[in-house]
């Protein structure tokens, strides 16, 4: 109970201290959500199964038993086996490794950029700002899945280039946000006491400025990881993204979809996991925004 | 699909008045145009197929090869060659598909019709059950309506489009035979309405022929459902907020106050402001549809603009496959500027 009552001291004797208390805050808030929990679990699961794939998987991923092909779900297969005799699960259980790739690497790429993109237009302001905000503006009202599709057509299939794909397509809403976080703040006394001591306007951005944008920019990534992971799934669906054999979901439903009406197991098996995964960062992403940005919530 | 912008526009900056705020817009419409050629133009160049060798085959001279590259202009500065493509697209040359060996543009009028069809039918489904789940779930916060409809919601970001087709295919198709399966018509209907509109469920009833279409509707609702139910997730989610930010307001409680039944106050008083940002909402989400209906094409073999996207993709078609990319983007930024600038006109607040 000190631990408690030391987190959550009103005077913090250092910021170490009111910054784990800032945390521990937020997660009693994040914690009282159930549906955020529900979400967290989902995420944490698919964390576990990515990391100890080999472990879980009761059989490999890429070798099959060709005379089991196309085996209904049974209790030796739980999810049945596919064209080339391959256990479903295991195929499932491997590719979860594949859609966290896919994620974290368009999360690292798009948002950073975005960032940086939008701090520096909202910060500097006038021309440099209208150019910026144009060019974002013109890839925002751009399809951005058929754009992806083009960018994918040209730069050849598989998972690099459907990772740069989606982040060229996703950046500019981050370079949104930022943008308008920096215009709150960059009247502030704080950022002119800070130009004043001689910070320069890189180090201003990259200290003071950008830190205060993190929080919505990590709502709006979480809320966006459903969207990623239907793009890579449906690159893959359509031949354009992870290459056979690789278990990625996508191209699993894509290569069920011959025996879709006899052997329905094959196609749909997969889809259940794009489902939950993706519904599990809608929800965590919600409950986050209800906690980390308040200004945006949803009333209810 | 699942990312649709927000749809409050941002003010148009500096000059006010209606006829810059005109200029503006016909300015903004016109550079988003060209942010579109540049970059189909850019990906036309990073494809790693030299355009040269497609015509002179690998076997020709170094001086055929050169005469030919200088007569495709591929020697000019780049932005002479951006130019010049720019100058073809406004006379709707796309440029010739390797694969249907036609003009790009004669294939898109061609296959566009489907596409607006089934886009068309989705957003209605969409709409008409969209807005009053929405207005349900606002009305009935916190209950388990609410909940069965914010689930519902949830789900159009969740769900994989093209798996919900498979899926759909098997039950309703397969199991059940509610409808029929893939393609826009039974195959010993195909070609026996003359094409007038291109829509054949509107040809079908022009020409009279009833069979017809019932087999183009038994075709087309379960892909439209589909994309219906997408911008049905994203109308009600929309609809809800704005209805519970609608319902907070002081003249809802006076309203009630003063004893107007809870259908008045909920249609009347808080349903109609809500009107004019409904129809950004609709008119975003109907240019979503347009995207969405590549993946539902491709798994229901509806032959439409997706459908032909894909299948160029697969043959390494470039001009086909940046054809239907400007031409999606270009009915998608029209759709999104029409929504945005209606939503000035009509909302006295946002101007």
């Amino acid at each position: 109970m000190a631990t408690v009552a030391w987190l959550l001291d009103e005077n913090p004797e250092t910021r170490m201290q009111a910054q784990l208390g800032q945390g521990y805050r937020l997660a009693r808030a994040l914690a009282r959500n159930p549906l955020a929990m529900v979400g967290l679990a989902i995420i944490v699961a698919l964390l576990v199964v990515a990391a100890f794939a080999p472990w879980l998987a009761p059989y490999s991923a890429v070798d099959g038993d060709l005379a089991n092909r196309l085996a209904p779900p049974s209790a030796v297969h739980w999810m049945g086996t596919d064209e080339l005799g391959r256990d479903i699960m295991s195929r499932i259980i491997f590719g979860a490794r594949i859609t966290l790739y896919i994620v974290l690497l368009v999360a690292v790429i798009a948002a950073p950029l975005g960032l940086v993109i939008g701090a520096v237009s909202g910060y500097f302001g006038g021309f440099v700002d209208r150019v910026i905000m144009g060019v974002t503006d013109i890839f925002l009202s751009l399809p951005r899945l058929i754009l992806a599709l083009a960018f994918v057509a040209a730069l050849g299939p598989g998972i690099e280039n459907a990772v740069i794909a989606i982040a060229i397509t996703s950046w500019p809403v981050y370079a949104r946000i930022a943008r308008a976080e920096t215009l709150t703040i960059r009247g502030s006394d704080y950022i002119a006491a800070a130009r004043m001591l001689g910070a320069s306007h890189a180090r201003v951005i990259g200290v003071h400025v950008l830190p205060l944008c993190m929080s919505s920019t990590i709502v709006r990534v979480t809320l966006d990881m459903a969207g990623i992971i239907l793009t890579a799934a449906g690159l893959g669906f359509l031949g354009l993204g992870a290459q056979p054999p690789l278990p990625e979901w996508g191209a699993m439903i894509s290569r069920g979809r011959t025996f879709i009406l006899d052997q329905w197991w094959v196609a749909t098996m997969p889809g259940f996991a794009i489902v939950v995964v993706s519904l599990g960062f809608c929800l965590f992403g919600d409950g986050l925004r209800d906690v980390l940005d308040p200004r945006q919530r949803v009333k209810g | 699909m699942t990312d649709t912008p927000t749809p409050f526009p941002a003010k148009a900056p500096g000059f006010s008045g209606p006829w810059w705020q005109a200029v503006w817009f016909a300015i903004t419409v016109a550079l988003t145009f060209l942010g579109l050629l540049a970059i189909t133009f850019v990906i036309g160049r990073v494809v790693p197929i030299d355009p040269v060798l497609a015509v002179v085959g690998d076997r020709a001279s170094q001086a055929t090869y050169d005469a030919a590259r200088a007569a495709m202009g591929l020697d000019d500065p780049m932005i002479v060659q951006f130019a010049r493509y720019v100058w073809g697209v406004m006379q709707f040359d796309l440029g010739v598909s390797v694969s249907t060996n036609r003009p790009v543009a004669q294939d898109l009028a061609r296959v566009f019709p489907a596409t607006l069809e089934m886009a068309t039918l989705g957003i209605l489904i969409g709409v008409v059950v969209g807005v009053p789940m929405g207005v349900l779930a606002a009305a009935r916060q916190g209950t388990w309506i609410d909940q069965v409809i914010r689930v519902i919601g949830l789900a159009g970001y969740a769900v994989p489009a093209f798996w919900l087709g498979l899926v759909g295919l098997v039950v309703f198709y397969a199991k059940l035979r509610w409808v029929g399966g893939p393609g826009r018509i039974d195959i010993f209907l195909d070609g026996m309405v003359a094409p007038v509109t291109g829509l054949l469920l509107i040809d079908s009833l022009l020409a009279g022929d009833m069979d017809s279409f019932r087999s183009a509707f038994g075709h087309i609702i379960l892909p439209s459902t589909i994309l219906g139910f997408y911008s049905l997730a994203y109308i009600a989610r929309m609809t809800r907020s704005f209805m519970l930010e609608q319902l907070g307001q002081e003249f809802i409680v006076t309203a009630r106050v003063k004893g107007a039944p809870a259908r008045v106050v909920i249609w009347r008083h808080a349903f109609r402001p809500i009107r004019v940002q409904l129809i950004t909402v609709i008119g975003l989400s109907y240019a979503g549809l347009l995207e969405g209906s590549v993946m539902i094409e491709t798994v229901f073999s509806w032959p439409g603009i997706g459908n032909y996207l894909t299948g160029a993709l697969l043959n390494a078609d470039m001009n086909a496959v940046l054809g239907a990319t400007l031409v999606v983007g270009a009915v998608f930024i029209v759709i999104n500027k029409v929504s945005d600038a209606m939503y000035r006109v009509l909302d006295p607040r946002a101007r």
